[in-house]
């Protein structure tokens, strides 16, 4: 029974992806990037000191040219994913769990403690967040940890959708199943675990795929300041050496090193949101017509 | 802390005019009006005292001007830039989220949908470097740097003035406007779509409201006002908004400033701009409160 269960959630999850290109296309980018990034590295040598000749057009051998120095633009754009997602990754999920534990108790437990956690949030939400991480991480420069970063993004962007997560929960908790559940004498923490989350899990999902889509812009955007140089070939860096080293924006034939990390932001981004919207058409049949 | 720039500066004395170490920092401290001997709390009290009377210290990068100084000069391009920015998309964003709510499900309406949610989730400095190589560098059409052109025009009331300050400002508020109207159009179409199925839409058609009617009056008022908050919040963002596309720009504003200050260690600077942000942001906050419960009686329960 279990397992006929399991194919025909396969079954609608194949039928969702056949049916929206949309869908199909940001899960298979999304894909690629993760592949690039997890074996990219290992397969594609980098070459930091130039090796070949400077400004060199797309080719087979240099996908997508060389550099000012005759380094190949495309091992850097593989070797920068796998930082770029790595980071993105880690601060999205520090992010999420810290919104959502907070979110979660202060709609559980209501009272004081509520109204105490949405005061710490409401003052977080009152300080411009991206000013905010450039300063934080100005004061810690020299860090390259991408634990420590993810902290300190997931320090600065948590409020917002822990208010979010508070007022699903705050409608949650007053549905017969909680009373159900709070009347048989189960812990809060039970209460949580069983009834809340499972509810809640694809909203979270779509949050952790949007909260990303911010941690890109935000990180990508301090690297590209100059604010944490913590990556040979990061692509916020890239453009930071395509136009303040290589020219890109008066010579025309630099242009290529500018246009590939501002290519592959551009795709990942779109991929990331097309598959945030395939997850809520999974978890939202209302999604689905036409 | 790393960096700090009393300790570099006083290494640069020494190394530059064969001071000592005591008189480099009784110089620095003299010159910033900074009490470095004093305990943390007592400089801690002063700084307060001194944010009220409107002094926010000396800029440490920019030789000695006061902080308060170059906040006055950056905030009128961030406003101006910004705010039409934020106001332009708001404005598109509304009409064609009710646009793509009323044609729900057509071709129109995927268009938009698409490409709001393709713009939104794209970052503001891509479109600004992807602009500047489109209509900078191949074109010609713009300048790239600064707010205007000092060797050109003088500033003051003057049409070549004007038109040069547009001439600059255009592509910064382009690559505004690109990257932030899909969110006021994802958010407009699916307010319109929830107050279309609301009862009082189809009492509305029973009794036979003119469709231009029903649709600014009944459903466009009410599907707006959510997004009056959010705009309310967004102007407490316009000083400090666009970091991003003025780094890219090197257009002086707040977020310029802010950039800036980080890579030159310039605290005082730093904090100003930072001061000016938060007040800022609460304040129309607060504005935003009232403003909404004067819009939407529903909210004024007391």
């Amino acid at each position: 029974m279990k397992v006929s269960e399991i194919l025909r959630e396969i079954k609608v999850l194949l039928r969702i992806y056949a049916s929206s290109k949309s869908s199909l296309f940001g899960l298979t980018v999304v894909i690629g990037y993760i592949i690039m990034a997890a074996i990219g590295p290992y397969f594609i040598r980098l070459d930091l000191i130039g090796l070949d000749k400077p400004y060199q057009l797309p080719s087979l051998k240099h996908p997508f040219g060389t550099d000012y120095l005759g380094r190949d633009i495309f091992a850097q754009i593989v070797h920068g994913a796998r930082d770029v997602l790595l980071l993105a990754f880690i601060a999205s999920l520090i992010t999420v769990a810290i919104s959502v534990s907070l979110g979660t108790i202060a709609g559980i437990k209501g009272g004081k403690v509520d109204s105490c956690l949405m005061f710490i949030t409401d003052m977080m939400l009152t300080i411009p967040g991206f000013p905010l991480l450039i300063v934080v991480t100005s004061l810690i420069k020299g860090t390259s940890n991408p634990l420590i970063l993810g902290l300190i993004y997931a320090m600065v962007s948590w409020a917002s959708p822990a208010r979010a997560i508070r007022s699903q929960v705050l409608s949650l908790k007053r549905r017969d199943f909680v009373e159900a559940s709070r009347c048989m004498g189960f812990s809060t923490l039970y209460i949580i675990y069983f009834d809340i989350l499972p509810l809640i899990m694809p909203y979270v999902a779509v949050n952790l795929l949007l909260i990303m889509i911010g941690a890109i812009y935000s990180l990508v955007g301090l690297s590209l300041i100059g604010a944490i140089p913590w990556s040979e070939c990061n692509w916020g860096i890239m453009i930071n050496v395509a136009v303040n080293y290589a020219g890109a924006l008066s010579v025309p034939k630099a242009l290529p090193h500018l246009i590939a990390p501002l290519g592959m932001i551009i795709l990942l981004q779109v991929a990331l949101i097309m598959l945030s919207r395939s997850i809520e058409m999974i978890f939202n049949p209302r999604l689905r017509e036409r | 802390m790393p960096g700090n720039i009393i300790d570099s500066l006083i290494g640069l004395y020494i190394s530059r005019y064969g001071m000592s170490y005591e008189d480099a920092y009784r110089l620095l401290s003299a010159s910033f009006g900074i009490a470095l001997e004093k305990p943390l709390h007592e400089q801690y009290i002063s700084f307060l005292l001194n944010i009220f009377t409107g002094k926010l210290g000396l800029s440490m990068g920019y030789s000695n001007i006061p902080v308060i100084e170059i906040v006055a000069a950056a905030i009128p391009w961030t406003v101006f830039t910004v705010s039409i920015g934020l106001f332009s998309s708001f404005i598109i964003g509304i009409l064609l989220g009710l646009l793509a709510a009323y044609k729900h499900g057509s071709i129109i309406d995927r268009f938009i949908t698409t490409l709001s949610t393709i713009t939104a989730a794209i970052p503001n400095y891509v479109f600004a470097y992807l602009l500047i190589v489109i209509f900078v560098t191949n074109a010609r059409l713009f300048p790239m740097v600064g707010a205007y052109d000092a060797s050109l025009v003088t500033p003051g009331f003057n049409l070549p003035f004007i038109i040069d300050v547009l001439r600059h400002a255009f592509l910064p508020i382009l690559s505004y406007f690109i990257a932030s109207f899909g969110n006021w159009v994802l958010y407009m179409r699916s307010n319109v779509i929830t107050v279309l199925g609301e009862d009082y839409v189809q009492a509305a058609k029973a009794r036979g409201l003119s469709k231009s009617r029903i649709m600014w009056m009944y459903v466009g008022r009410n599907a707006m006002l959510p997004l009056f908050t959010l705009l309310a919040i967004n102007i407490g963002y316009i000083f400090g908004g666009s970091t991003l596309i003025e780094f890219v720009f090197t257009y002086p504003g707040i977020g310029y400033y802010i950039s800036r200050s980080v890579s030159t260690r310039d605290y005082p600077l730093m904090q100003g701009l930072f001061f000016i942000l938060i007040i800022s942001v609460t304040l129309s906050n607060l504005i935003a409160d009232f403003v909404y419960s004067r819009l939407d009686p529903r909210v004024r329960f007391e």
